[in-house]
């Protein structure tokens, strides 16, 4: 991989420049790397990280039609990637004025990387060079224990999207606490209200004590006030040290838990299993808040690129090749999802919709249709909304939001759905619906989004680990089941419990047994069609699997 | 094609049918289908079900930069792919399942009837929320532009090229780490990978299309070795003519005049070596009820066979591929066989009658061993085999095998096809082990049972 040479990278400062100046924020350095055909075929596997560990499966063809986006949260072809400095790629033969139009795309991407707090974590560290830490350290392990690491690897690998993510973010998240100990916290928040469920003039009766104990004895009100509770609940403290516990003593997820748990992991010769499994852990995290921002990061980087290329003196003569990559990338497909198009316009209908102070409660209290389209109080304060929606946002949040009815008939979008008609052998495509509630599901439906799947600490008995599988409404894929099982079970070295929801297999009503041999599957309407449920526990013990009805 | 019908009808009605497989055939026959082949250009408007958009599929460099997805080159690919099979063995010893699949196939292309695409692949395992849960329900996805709700914005046909046919649907997107390789090489892989037996040598070899070179040729002026009593002779001859011979008795050399163009060269020549070994009949049921999954299953596993063959002949097969609905015909290349078209009724006796003209007429059962491999889904307008039973029994006089797979529809589970039932009330399966197979298969096997099969077919 080459640099971009020195012409280039001065249309790039150059660009940082024009970018800053319309409010967007991102660190001074950056790299651009020349990257050829070869080069992609190495990266790509590698989720364009060029020091990721080595990994038997990155040489081989993954089936991706089973899983597809769920088993890989990382986007093979990505331009930039968030490690600090942030690395973006280019092909070599790009004139300047697209290279323009790519740079304030790639901008507005490490804008995001660096603003978004569901990125937080991977702010602080540099992760192109993590990533060359793990591979030494993967390559060290290799040479040593051989094809040992790769199994590791891949079982680690195997629960890797059940990564506790948003627990690790939350912590991370936090504001601080400047005062109000836990102890506190745990009195009014969880004690009164859920153990002892007392009434509300109680509680407020319990909170006005308490700022009468801090007005009349200062630092030592809180001292005060709890000497008073041990006698009015003798078992206050008992309660709080198991909430303590149990809270500090939080196993985190799957893989921490089995880190810091299984027996064959204690074992000396077999330490070195749980530094492969913080690698796994490691990348996974670093991936997970890029697939659940695809669309608000595309969709922030196609409204940027717009709109910086359009100001950009330096490109004149190239508005109409502009205008033809331009509207490549951010038409709206006839059916279809694309994620530069949705985005982009979701944020120019917020902004527009904050130009006008439609979010205002005053407009909200208005009824009058008329009125309601008129309506446009010039409030400026768009481009302050947008800004703070690339803070604070996610996929869901932002579609869950911001799609409403105005959007989607704006837009003229509707939900496609797919039909077979059997007279003509034909499948239709048609209008499903127009409804804002119905597209919102169809796209939140459509988000990525893994298994919920704990462990279920009390259940776990001689020496069985219980994974519990919380009921979604989604089934999980059965053909995976057993060898992502069989994984846990060498990592744990006990049985295997998982308990997953399934639905009941009713046979299907066939119309005099031959008609439905070779006709093509008839359209029937789905909805009418109610799925029953039920609990199953899987077991793998010994590499063996078994499945029983709960 | 349908023209010869209602004679077919009545004779079938002679025979006594049940209302149910008068049903079955109606349903064949009613079909407006025909066995084209399908054409390969795209519109350019078409939306294919597995390109439609989705959120996470697109990127920037493909969207914003064009570039296409890089393409690895075969001769890396090889050798990967050893290694590859190699830990997959080591995994079995360690007591984990096999990973490594191999055998995705596309398509072969005209006029390259041996090219056929492996692809090593794999699954990554996870727990994962299936997406359907039923099969009926379609993933609803989103789209633009006018049209009022319930309005059909686009039609596509349920068989296009993409997924018609042979085995190469699935491949729509995935296709830039693909590996060529030809049908050898698959057997290769085929027979070491998944430890498909290897052939006995019958003794017999002989095959039709090898070459040898040899010093066979002659040439006047130049060549590789002079062929001296040739060139003799052609002296002698043009000295006569020149009239320098003057005494027969007395022959004197010295004073012949030589002619460049008396000088005979031996010169390499290509020759034909008839030392042959096998002939494979590939048959297979392109009838209406063979929709869908059941060709691709038989196909995949032909491809397959074909490959194994291949391999363990050294190249020196001569396949013929038949195809048949209620008459049977002989297609010329793998590309024709692979990609026709379903439709018609079901007479699987054809197929076999065919298989025996060419057989008898060509006198190949002399000098070859014969492989029969027919694929069907089991439906036989002749249900008790009274047509095809005598045409098997003509057949095993002469075969090195026949192998029959039948890929079962989903309706016909449990109770057992027709075709498969005629075959066991016959007891030809039982007389002749060494030389009839038959294997049956549920049409959503894997690659696995598809490999599975084979091994039950030719071991």
């Amino acid at each position: 991989m080459e640099l971009i040479d020195q012409h280039t990278k001065k249309i790039m400062e150059g660009c940082k420049d024009r970018a800053r100046a319309a409010g967007l924020c991102f660190e001074d350095e950056t790299l651009e790397y020349i990257v050829t055909n070869r080069d992609l075929l190495e990266l790509t596997p590698k989720v364009m990280i060029p020091t990721l560990y080595d990994y038997w499966v990155h040489d081989v063809e993954v089936l991706k039609e089973k899983g597809r986006y769920e088993l890989y949260p990382g986007n093979p072809y990505e331009t930039v990637i968030n490690t600090r400095p942030a690395i973006s790629f280019y092909n070599d033969n790009n004139p300047d004025w697209l290279n323009v139009m790519i740079f304030y795309h790639v901008l507005a991407h490490i804008d995001f990387f660096q603003n978004n707090h569901f990125f937080r974590h991977t702010w602080d560290d540099d992760f192109a060079g993590q990533a060359l830490s793990d591979k030494q350290l993967i390559a060290k392990l290799r040479s040593e224990k051989g094809r040992w690491v790769d199994y590791v690897i891949e079982f680690t690998r195997g629960i890797d999207n059940l990564v506790g993510y948003h627990g690790d973010l939350s912590r991370l998240n936090r504001p601080v606490q400047k005062d109000g100990s836990k102890r506190l916290d745990y009195y009014f928040d969880v004690f009164l209200q859920s153990v002892r469920n007392v009434k509300i003039h109680e509680y407020m009766k319990e909170i006005e004590r308490f700022n009468k104990c801090i007005a009349i004895y200062g630092e030592f009100g809180e001292k005060m006030f709890f000497s008073d509770i041990v006698k009015k609940y003798p078992e206050f403290e008992a309660f709080f040290d198991r909430h303590l516990k149990e809270n500090n003593n939080g196993n985190g997820d799957l893989i921490q838990f089995l880190i810091k748990n299984s027996d064959v992991l204690k074992k000396d010769g077999n330490r070195w299993m749980t530094s492969v499994m913080h690698v796994v852990r490691k990348t996974s995290l670093f991936f997970q808040p890029q697939i659940r921002t695809k669309i608000m990061n595309e969709g922030w980087a196609s409204y940027w690129h717009e709109t910086l290329f359009l100001k950009d003196d330096r490109i004149n003569g190239h508005e109409v090749d502009f205008a033809r990559v331009n509207a490549g990338v951010t038409a709206l497909p006839r059916v279809g999802l694309n994620p530069y198009a949705l985005g982009m316009r979701l944020f120019q209908y917020i902004e527009d919709m904050c130009n006008k102070g439609k979010y205002d409660w005053e407009f909200r209290k208005i009824e009058d249709a008329d009125i309601r389209k008129k309506y446009d109080k010039n409030t400026g304060k768009g481009k302050d909304l947008i800004f703070k929606v690339r803070n604070d946002f996610s996929d869901f949040m932002f579609i869950n939001t911001f799609v409403d009815q105005d959007f989607v008939s704006g837009n003229k979008l509707f939900v496609a759905g797919r039909r077979l008609n059997s007279a003509k052998m034909v499948w239709e495509y048609y209008v499903k619906s127009r409804k804002a509630k119905d597209y919102r599901q169809m796209l939140i439906d459509s988000l990525y989004h893994p298994p919920h799947i704990e462990v279920d600490e009390e259940k776990c008995t001689d020496h069985a680990l219980y994974l519990v599988h919380h009921f979604e409404e989604k089934p999980l894929v059965k053909d995976f089941i057993a060898n992502t099982m069989m994984g846990i079970e060498y990592l744990w070295g006990g049985p295997v419990h998982l308990e997953t929801s399934e639905v009941v297999s009713v046979p299907e009503a066939r119309n005099n047994g031959m008609t439905s041999a070779f006709s093509p599957p008839q359209h029937k309407e789905i909805k009418e069609q109610k799925l029953e449920w039920e609990r199953v526990l899987y077991t793998m013990e010994n590499r063996k699997i078994s499945k029983k009805v709960l | 094609m349908n023209d010869n019908m209602p004679a077919e009808d009545r004779k079938l009605k002679r025979k006594g049918l049940t209302p149910e497989h008068e049903q079955k055939i109606r349903l064949e026959l009613e079909g407006d289908c025909c066995h084209e082949i399908p054409s390969i250009q795209i519109d350019a408007d078409h939306i294919a079900p597995d390109s439609l958009e989705n959120i996470y599929a697109s990127n920037d460099l493909c969207k914003l930069q064009k570039t296409s997805a890089p393409k690895g080159s075969y001769v890396n690919g090889l050798r990967s792919i050893d290694e590859l099979l190699e830990r997959d063995k080591q995994r079995e010893k360690d007591g984990f399942p096999r990973k490594i699949r191999v055998g995705r196939l596309v398509k072969p292309r005209k006029g390259d009837k041996e090219k056929i695409i492996v692809v090593p692949t794999t699954v990554e395992e996870k727990f994962l929320h299936e997406k359907r849960l039923s099969p009926a329900a379609d993933e609803p996805s989103g789209g633009s532009g006018q049209g009022e709700e319930g309005e059909v914005i686009h039609e596509q046909p349920l068989h296009d090229p993409e997924t018609q046919g042979g085995a190469g649907s699935g491949q729509g997107d995935g296709g830039q780490h693909e590996m060529e390789s030809n049908a050898y090489d698959l057997g290769k892989i085929l027979t070491e990978h998944f430890e498909l037996p290897n052939l006995k040598d019958k003794g017999k070899k002989r095959s039709l299309s090898r070459y040898t070179y040899d010093l066979t040729d002659k040439n006047r002026r130049f060549g590789q070795i002079i062929d001296k009593k040739a060139t003799l002779r052609k002296i002698l001859e043009t000295n006569i003519i020149l009239g320098t011979l003057r005494d027969m008795e007395h022959i004197d050399p010295t004073g012949f005049l030589i002619s460049p163009s008396d000088r005979i060269y031996r010169i390499l020549s290509r020759e034909k070596d008839y030392d042959s070994q096998a002939v494979v009949f590939f048959l297979r049921d392109y009838s209406g009820s063979m929709l869908g999954k059941p060709t691709e299953l038989i196909v995949s596993q032909h491809v397959l066979i074909y490959s194994w063959l291949l391999y363990q002949y050294a190249m020196q097969v001569e396949s013929r591929f038949i195809l048949h609905d209620t008459e049977a015909k002989e297609v010329d290349d793998f590309y024709t066989y692979y990609n026709s078209k379903v439709a018609g009724g079901t007479r699987v006796a054809s197929a076999f009658r065919l298989v025996n003209d060419i057989v008898e007429k060509e006198n190949l059962a002399a000098d070859y061993n014969i492989y029969i491999f027919h694929g069907t889904d089991g439906d036989d307008w002749d249900r008790e085999g009274q047509e095809s039973i005598p045409e098997l029994k003509k057949m095993l006089t002469y075969v090195n095998r026949i192998g029959i797979s039948i890929a079962e529809h989903p309706g016909s589970a449990g109770n057992e096809t027709e075709v498969e039932q005629y075959l066991k009330k016959s007891g030809l399966l039982n007389e002749n082990p060494g030389l009839f197979r038959l294997d049956v298969m549920h049409q959503d096997a894997d690659e696995t049972r598809i490999i599975e099969g084979i091994k039950a077919l030719i071991s």
